[in-house]
């Protein structure tokens, strides 16, 4: 069995007074596709921002890399720079070329030199397929190219986890198709990856596993065959509702 | 009136130098201390901006000047007419441009400091790389309009002797009796210099426009 990269023990977290992870463990393996699916609302978001603490857990434990990121001690930083996050709306620097924001982090963060990381920009770019577009602005961009250089950007980074929330569901279906293409790829490099999604052919052949979540808990999780075959009334439930929702890509 | 013109507009017009240095000096002054007020602002430490920026927009500039060149003399601190136009002005200025930094603050999107800090930036690297740029390109026509003001209120430095635009305009008046024809010229070399500068400002925000950007 190979080694973990990610544990939740038990993590409870919310915003202010209001619980909205409400006891969840989960461990991810290297190299490990997870899929987690959920109604709105459930907390998917919130559990993959507890994941490298831009929520912080109220208890709990998140383990990374072997390290312990709720110890107090631990350089979040260090810890942030060795995974990958993929947000819905892209969130790229749109006053930096598109070039810039994929090689400013490994400046800042991983201490290349003004070279190799614009060298290493541009093969990360090459490798979603917008190796001509380091000139650009973001928002010259499409939506789906926008997300494929979020995507460029935190592969460049090297991490040994990806965490990528509803990367497609900002998009029109065109769109949509290559960015999926561009994760499929991604899939096929080894790295961890965790993501949130409701594409379900995209999730049946990229999955290791499936979590399934609902207000705050996992309440059914296992191997991709869950997909097919869901266990419990409310996972079959679910699945029925994004099956209709979710186009053929 | 030709001849009124001939013999006075120039020497009115000469001011201006003196107005335009001490624009620059102050609204310079008040672009770096609104940038540290700013950083203040943003800190644990962001009510002590509050109790800078609140009584300076709350009391009149011309006391702020009376305070800095008639009062600091009786605390042992002398300054020159020109350092003490200067220094109100700045420091006036200071208070407003902290409040137009603030606002273009505001307006970068949470999720775009999210996600540096997802990538594991600093504070000071967020601050440095992903704020201050775009707030900066925000706050350009705010920023103008701030200089442009900063120019107006430069001639209430004429009544602690300064010799700029407004105080050359009141020579010649008490010289020819003819105060009317004296401030409309000074009143004309403002207007023309804002009007320029205001101009000038849309072409600066079209250098500075985030390629691809069509909001508002
Ligand atoms: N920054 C925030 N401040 C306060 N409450 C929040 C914040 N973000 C999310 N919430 C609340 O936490 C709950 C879970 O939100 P979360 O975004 O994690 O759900 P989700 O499963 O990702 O939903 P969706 O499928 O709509 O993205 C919701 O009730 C939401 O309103
Ligand atoms: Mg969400």
């Amino acid at each position: 069995m190979s080694g973990e990269v990610l544990r939740l023990e038990n993590v409870v977290a919310g915003y202010e007074e209001k619980a909205v992870i409400k006891g969840v463990s989960l461990s991810v393996r290297e190299g490990e596709k997870v899929v987690i699916m959920g109604p709105s609302g459930s907390g998917k978001s919130t559990l993959l921002k507890t994941a490298v603490l831009l929520v912080r857990p109220w208890s709990g434990r998140v383990v990374l890399d072997g390290e312990d990121l709720t110890s107090g001690r631990a350089d979040l930083r260090r810890a942030r720079a060795k995974t990958g996050f993929v947000f819905q709306s892209y969130n790229l620097f749109p006053h930096m070329k598109v070039i810039d924001n994929v090689a400013l982090p490994l400046r800042l963060v991983k201490g290349y030199s003004k070279e190799a990381a614009r060298r290493k920009a541009l093969e990360m770019l090459k490798l979603v397929g917008l190796g001509d577009c380091g000139e650009k602005y973001p928002l010259q961009l499409s939506g789906g190219q926008q997300q494929r250089v979020a995507i460029a950007r935190a592969l460049a980074m090297d991490p040994i986890i990806l965490f990528l929330d509803e990367p497609t569901s900002a998009l029109d279906p065109e769109l949509k198709a290559e960015v999926l293409e561009t994760l499929r790829d991604v899939a096929h490099r080894g790295i961890a990856m965790v993501v949130v999604t409701h594409e379900l052919d995209f999730a049946r052949e990229v999955a290791d596993r499936v979590v399934i979540m609902e207000d705050g808990v996992i309440v059914e999780e296992g191997d991709a065959s869950l997909l097919w075959s869901p266990k419990t009334e409310r996972a079959r439930r679910f699945l029925r509702v994004i099956g209709t929702a979710s186009a053929p890509t | 009136m030709v001849d009124f013109l001939v013999e006075n507009f120039l020497f009115i017009a000469e001011g201006i130098v003196t107005t335009l240095q001490i624009t620059l000096l102050s609204f310079t002054l008040g672009l770096a201390l609104g940038s540290l007020l700013l950083a203040l602002g943003l800190s644990p430490l962001g009510f002590l901006s509050r109790l800078y920026i609140e009584p300076v927009r709350g009391t009149p500039l011309l006391v702020q000047i009376f305070v800095i060149y008639f009062g600091l003399p009786s605390l042992g601190v002398k300054l020159d007419a020109f350092t003490s136009a200067v220094l109100a002005l700045g420091l006036n200025s200071a208070a407003y441009q902290a409040e137009i930094f603030r606002s273009a603050v505001k307006g970068i999107p949470d999720s775009q400091i999210l996600s540096a800090e997802a990538l594991g930036f600093s504070y000071l690297q967020t601050l440095r790389y992903v704020i201050l740029p775009q707030a900066l390109r925000i706050s350009i026509p705010a920023l103008v309009n701030e200089f442009v003001t900063v120019l107006k209120e430069s001639s209430l430095a004429s009544v602690i002797g300064i010799v700029e635009l407004t105080r050359r305009g009141e020579y010649v008046a008490a010289r020819t009796y003819r105060a009317f024809e004296a401030y409309l010229i000074v009143a004309l070399i403002y207007f023309v210099v804002c009007y320029l500068f205001s101009h000038g400002s849309r072409r600066l925000e079209k250098r500075f426009r985030i390629p691809g950007y069509t909001g508002a």
